[in-house]
């Protein structure tokens, strides 16, 4: 089955004409995943890689009704204005890459998308892929195959480091979700295995946290108080992060005495949760759990 | 970017939120003027970092000659290593109750939250982990803004009435409204102090802006970069995210989430990292360069550990910038490499041409780094 994106995923690439929208959908198209239209203002009538542009969503929707998902280029100045855009047109499912967005403007079409019953994905994510199916994000396709693992993770490459292993171990995964290094992101880990818990083809699931904020320790607690039926297996970034400091990404900061990796790492294995101390252990932890 | 309080409270000025009568001092003169005008005083010293107050960061004066005194001790001197190079000289409040409010982005609700409560003056943190049922928690829709059921349950909660009702009110709402215009992350009264004619006052004041709305404020420009030091400023010149840290390994990783990982595991096999250097997603063989140049002209790095694993990076990219970077400022450094993913047999050729060994596993590079630095 696989979650939030699969093979009827048809995708609508917003910021198409810029460096990152053209390269990511030529890497996505040549995944596999269907991409049916462009928008960039300004810019219909061409075609980026085959991919008819419109200048807007609303007239990208009138030749393609068949359009379910969004994923998100624009730079951050205009990207708060595509995304309103995006969920103004109807679009249940929106992964919003751009990084640097004003968390004032987060805060508006992460609610605004509540309201409407949609999704965002992000921003500041790599995307969703779900092997073999269908790829909408950055995320190098190869090093991901199509398997029994659910990922949720607030980071990019380090989600590529542990997917490796994954695939390597003959595990592979069901849908890598990358739900975005900010402070405020449309989903959070409580969604995510929410939807793996559902989901027939996942078995075991991966949360990979970091430093910041306290949605690790609130997913330990779901899991803990929910009785969460599939093994989990964690692995925290930043144990060794000094605090005040913002590790890379706006969301990775210990501030005001919370966020710390300790806290994080200490609710998980109140909730049985096995806590990886390196990036390959994750895959041996998934082994033991899933006793292969 | 974190304001001084003296340009925080020039905010609240200009949202007509009340602060006492003050004057920012560079030297010890100015104190003393000051001083002479204002009557006793309280003598702050104008720093980012937290705490100050109990690092001896806050003094009381009662003359002009006093003041003087103060000065000469606290400007040039360090608080938690930050140097005092300003201070705010403020006339005594004095303080007959002491309450607080704040605004927050709150991460979990995605919303700003207001916080207030009867106690003020102590440390919010402190309180929320002792007694959190003395704070009122007031979220705030961010499509609809601050409404006035909104502040009217603050006032209750905050337990005022009348006169003293009305002046909250108009002060929450002000802060409310500077929080939005200057996308803060933190705008924050406390204490927030009644004083002898029962008015409130806003005696210290705290503000954070969001540094990706920067952008909408040109007047910050060049601000942002006073809370870095000298190579935190330099990378982020360049677009890195860095971070200083006190080992002797200088971290490269292409990611936040690998760096931070990468950073873990040196410490796990007993190393010490300089620096946390992310160089992000793309970076061509240019910026791979300029971010290895840092790093190598670092007077404490001895050993560079590169961690990259290719996505959009490209390996033959970041194997080309780093031999450059090398030839230009090699001489007496070691450099550990681990390399995975796009284009990653060229990259790997590129380093060995340089005899440079290229590690496939993560673990085994960051412990090859950390036999070179000394540690094992």
């Amino acid at each position: 089955m696989a979650i939030l994106v699969d093979e009827k995923t048809r995708i609508l690439v917003q910021g198409i004409t810029g460096r990152e929208g053209t390269f990511h959908t030529k890497a996505m198209l040549d995944y596999g995943s269907k991409i049916v239209a462009g928008v960039t203002p300004g810019k219909g009538g061409q075609e980026v890689h085959g991919v008819p542009v419109y200048d807007s969503i609303a007239e990208a929707l009138d030749s393609h009704p068949e359009i379910n998902t969004s994923i998100v280029f624009v730079p951050a100045r205009f990207a708060p204005d595509a995304v309103f855009e995006a969920l103004d047109a109807g679009l249940k499912t929106i992964v919003v890459i751009t990084e640097h967005i004003p968390v004032h403007d987060s805060m508006k079409f992460i609610r605004y998308a509540r309201l409407l019953g949609s999704r965002i994905i992000g921003p500041n994510c790599p995307g969703v892929i779900s092997p073999g199916k269908s790829k909408v994000g950055i995320m190098p396709g190869h090093i991901f195959s199509e398997g029994i693992v659910g990922i949720v993770s607030r980071s990019g490459t380090l989600t590529y480091e542990i997917a490796h292993a994954i695939t390597r171990a003959g595990l592979g995964q069901s849908t890598a979700v990358g739900i975005g290094g900010d402070p405020i992101t449309g989903l959070n880990f409580i969604d995510v295995l929410e939807m793996f818990r559902k989901d027939d083809q996942t078995e075991a699931v991966v949360i990979i946290g970091e430093i910041g904020g306290d949605m690790e320790e609130r997913a330990a607690k779901y899991i803990r108080e929910t009785g969460y039926e599939k093994p989990v297996v964690a692995y925290i970034a930043g144990r060794t992060a000094p605090p005040g400091k913002r590790m890379g990404h706006a969301g990775a900061i210990i501030s005001m005495g919370t966020g710390g990796a300790d806290s994080k790492i200490r609710a998980f294995e109140k909730s049985g949760v096995a806590v990886a101390k390196r990036p390959s252990e994750v895959a041996e932890l998934l082994m033991k759990a899933l006793r292969r | 970017m974190k304001l001084y309080e003296y340009e925080a409270k020039e905010l609240f000025k200009a949202y007509g939120i009340p602060v006492p009568d003050a004057e920012v001092v560079r030297t010890p003169e100015e104190a003393e003027a000051a001083a002479r005008r204002l009557g006793s005083v309280v003598l702050k010293a104008q720093v980012l970092v937290a705490g100050r107050g109990k690092a001896g960061g806050i003094k009381f004066a009662h003359t002009p000659e006093e003041a003087r005194k103060i000065a000469e001790e606290l400007l040039g001197s360090e608080i938690k290593g930050e140097r005092v190079n300003s201070l705010l000289v403020s006339k005594l409040v004095d303080i007959r109750r002491e309450l607080f409010l704040s605004i927050i982005v709150d991460r979990a609700l995605g919303a700003p939250v207001f916080l207030t409560s009867s106690e003020g003056g102590v440390d919010i943190e402190e309180l929320a982990a002792r007694a959190p049922e003395k704070i009122v928690r007031v979220p705030v829709d961010p499509l609809t803004g601050l409404k006035g059921f909104h502040v009217r349950r603050l006032v209750k909660g905050v337990g005022l009435a009348k006169e003293q009702a009305k002046q909250f009110s108009k002060m929450a709402s002000a802060l409310y409204k500077l929080f939005i215009d200057y996308d803060c992350e933190l705008a924050e009264i406390n204490p927030l102090a009644i004083d002898e004619n029962g008015n409130l006052v806003a005696v210290d004041a705290k503000v954070i802006i969001d540094d990706n709305a920067l952008f909408r404020r040109p007047e910050f420009k060049g601000r942002e970069e006073r809370e870095l030091s000298e190579f935190e400023a330099l990378a982020k010149k360049e677009g890195f995210s860095y971070v200083e840290l006190d080992g002797n390994i200088g971290i490269i990783g292409n990611g936040a989430g690998l760096t931070m990982a990468t950073m873990d595991t040196v410490y796990l096999y007993g190393g010490k990292p300089a620096n946390f250097l992310d160089i992000g997603g793309g970076a061509r063989a240019e910026l791979v360069e300029k971010a290895a140049s840092i790093l190598l002209r670092h007077p404490k790095v001895e050993v560079i550990f590169v961690n990259v694993l290719g996505g959009i990076t490209r390996c033959d990219e970041v194997a080309r910038g780093l031999v450059r970077a090398l030839e230009k400022h090699g001489a007496g450094k070691k450099i550990v490499v681990r390399m995975m993913g796009t284009n990653e047999e060229e990259g790997k050729r590129i380093l060995a041409e340089a005899g440079i060994y290229a590690y496939d596993s993560m673990e085994e590079a960051a412990k090859k780094a950390v036999e070179l630095a000394g540690w094992r």
